[in-house]
């Protein structure tokens, strides 16, 4: 397939050293970029041994990062360090769900699964999201956090979550906890499984929003809840678009629409539309970039036939290209997590995905030519762009 | 009373292993542990009050399964991490 002309790719826009945050099931690393992003240092290991299922930079405070961990064997709790990452701090206040009255059964945190900055206009704020699904917020920059009741007690919370038997093999999860740029009272989430939900006062009240999405593994396909959205991205620039990496296959949807157009169709048949991440590129609403997995039978999650391959819409998934080169083209049984993918905001964008077998993949040109830029780190969880 | 704190948790001891503490039951005891080492106890004990499935703790070499187990000054405490997995 033809691919378009590639940008000289030298210099990264910015002032700012660009990094990786790469959480692992044994701790996290730093992998930091030589200007031409051609190079790249890995830091000493991060809380070695411990679960990061997630690290993130504040973009209001570009030297704060903060960090969800566990060990096999820990209670979680989440780390934040204010000198990137040199050194890390431990939470007064973990998220963690209220005790429960005499006699009821209470729910008991496993781990935080999501981090995501609050709003610009308010410096302090941050979201987690958890397994079992929960919502909570800090706002002192990560130190003290409460439970959001608005979702973990809402009267349906229970009813869009599901029963145990109804999450994933992992746990159930809350994820893509998206803040609209325009209005910090505009949010959105992901349950996996639950589905797709929306929130007008800053979390108060959630409505689903699952409209068009099929969950092709119950009984009624479009039911109101009940979907396993994957990974959700809302574009800074088109705040009204939405991207939904799904568990049945790639969606978009324009708000004022209210439904969501699979757009995944486009894909080759061979390769199909399912998949874990899913990418924005940072100027072009109409650009994004997705990881397919093997969704057939018991479900791998591995590349279709062992030939790893990112696939890349540039007119909002009207049609698709593969993007393989540099990726092995036979054997390369690749898993990428759903937060393991990222772009950094360069001329040309860099893309970046991790793999459970510990290897992290670079393209500096729009995922046109990949190179493997890390290997040998544990499992990975997450992937991050950080600028200093 | 002595208690033994296992190494995942001694990053919250300065890194000792033995510490002492009072208390009239184990809710108490690390209740006072986690006012010195802030932090700890969550580790150990989750919201509910439930300890976590692969800590245990003993008094004296007997394992105790509720916080409100009582202690008293002589005793010995034993909090063990169930090291397993890969």
């Amino acid at each position: 397939m033809s691919q378009p002309k590639a940008k000289k790719t030298t210099r990264q826009k910015g002032n700012g050293s660009l990094a990786l945050l790469v959480g692992t099931r044994k701790g996290a690393f730093i992998l930091r970029a030589d200007p031409s992003r051609r190079n790249w240092k890995t830091s000493p290991p991060i809380l070695l041994g411990s679960l990061v299922h997630h690290l993130v930079q504040d973009p209001r405070n570009r030297r704060t990062i903060l960090l969800a961990a566990r060990t096999g064997h820990l209670g979680p709790t989440v780390f934040r360090s204010t000198d990137f990452g040199r050194t890390w701090k431990e939470a007064q206040k973990p998220p963690a769900f209220p005790k429960a009255p005499e006699g009821e059964k209470g729910r008991v945190l496993a781990h935080v699964f999501w981090l995501t900055p609050g709003h610009a206009s308010e410096p302090g704020v941050w979201y987690a999201g958890s397994s079992p699904h929960g919502l909570f917020r800090s706002e002192d920059g990560g130190n003290t956090w409460e439970g959001v009741a608005g979702l973990n007690d809402h009267p349906m919370r229970a009813t869009w979550s599901g029963g145990e038997q109804e999450a994933p093999p992992d746990g159930a999860t809350l994820h893509s906890i998206l803040i609209d740029p325009r209005n910090p009272r505009h949010m959105y989430l992901g349950l996996s499984t639950g589905g797709f939900f929306e929130s007008t006062d800053q979390g108060r009240e959630w409505k689903p929003l699952n409209q068009g999405c099929a969950a092709e593994f119950v009984p009624n396909p479009h039911p109101e809840y009940g979907h396993d959205p994957h990974c959700v991205r809302l574009h800074p620039l088109m705040p009204d678009r939405l991207y939904q990496q799904n568990h049945c296959g790639i969606y978009r949807m324009e708000r004022a629409g209210g439904h969501w157009i699979r757009i995944g169709r486009r894909m080759p048949k061979k390769i199909g539309d399912i998949g874990f991440p899913m990418v924005l590129h940072p100027r072009d609403p109409d650009t994004v970039w997705v990881f397919p997995m093997d969704g057939t039978t018991v479900w791998p999650r591995t590349s279709p036939g062992g030939q790893p391959a990112v696939y890349m819409t540039r007119d909002a998934g009207h049609s698709w290209r593969r993007q393989d080169q540099g990726l092995p083209d036979q054997n390369g049984w690749f898993t990428v997590k759903r937060q393991a993918m990222t772009a950094d905001a360069g001329q040309p964008v860099g893309v970046y995905f991790g793999t459970t077998a510990g290897e992290v993949w670079a393209s500096r040109d729009e995922g046109q030519r990949w190179s493997c830029v890390a290997r040998h780190f544990p499992h990975i969880y997450s992937l991050e762009v950080a600028e200093r | 009373m002595r208690v033994y704190v296992p190494t995942p948790l001694r990053s919250y001891t300065a890194e000792q292993g033995l510490v002492s503490a009072g208390g009239a039951t184990v809710g108490q005891l690390l209740a006072e542990l986690d006012r010195r080492y802030p932090g700890i106890r969550f580790r150990m004990i989750d919201e509910q009050d439930g300890i976590r499935p692969h800590i245990k703790i003993f008094v004296n070499q007997e394992q105790v399964r509720t916080l409100e187990a009582s202690v008293d000054s002589q005793d010995e405490i034993q909090i063990i991490c169930a090291l397993s997995g890969g």
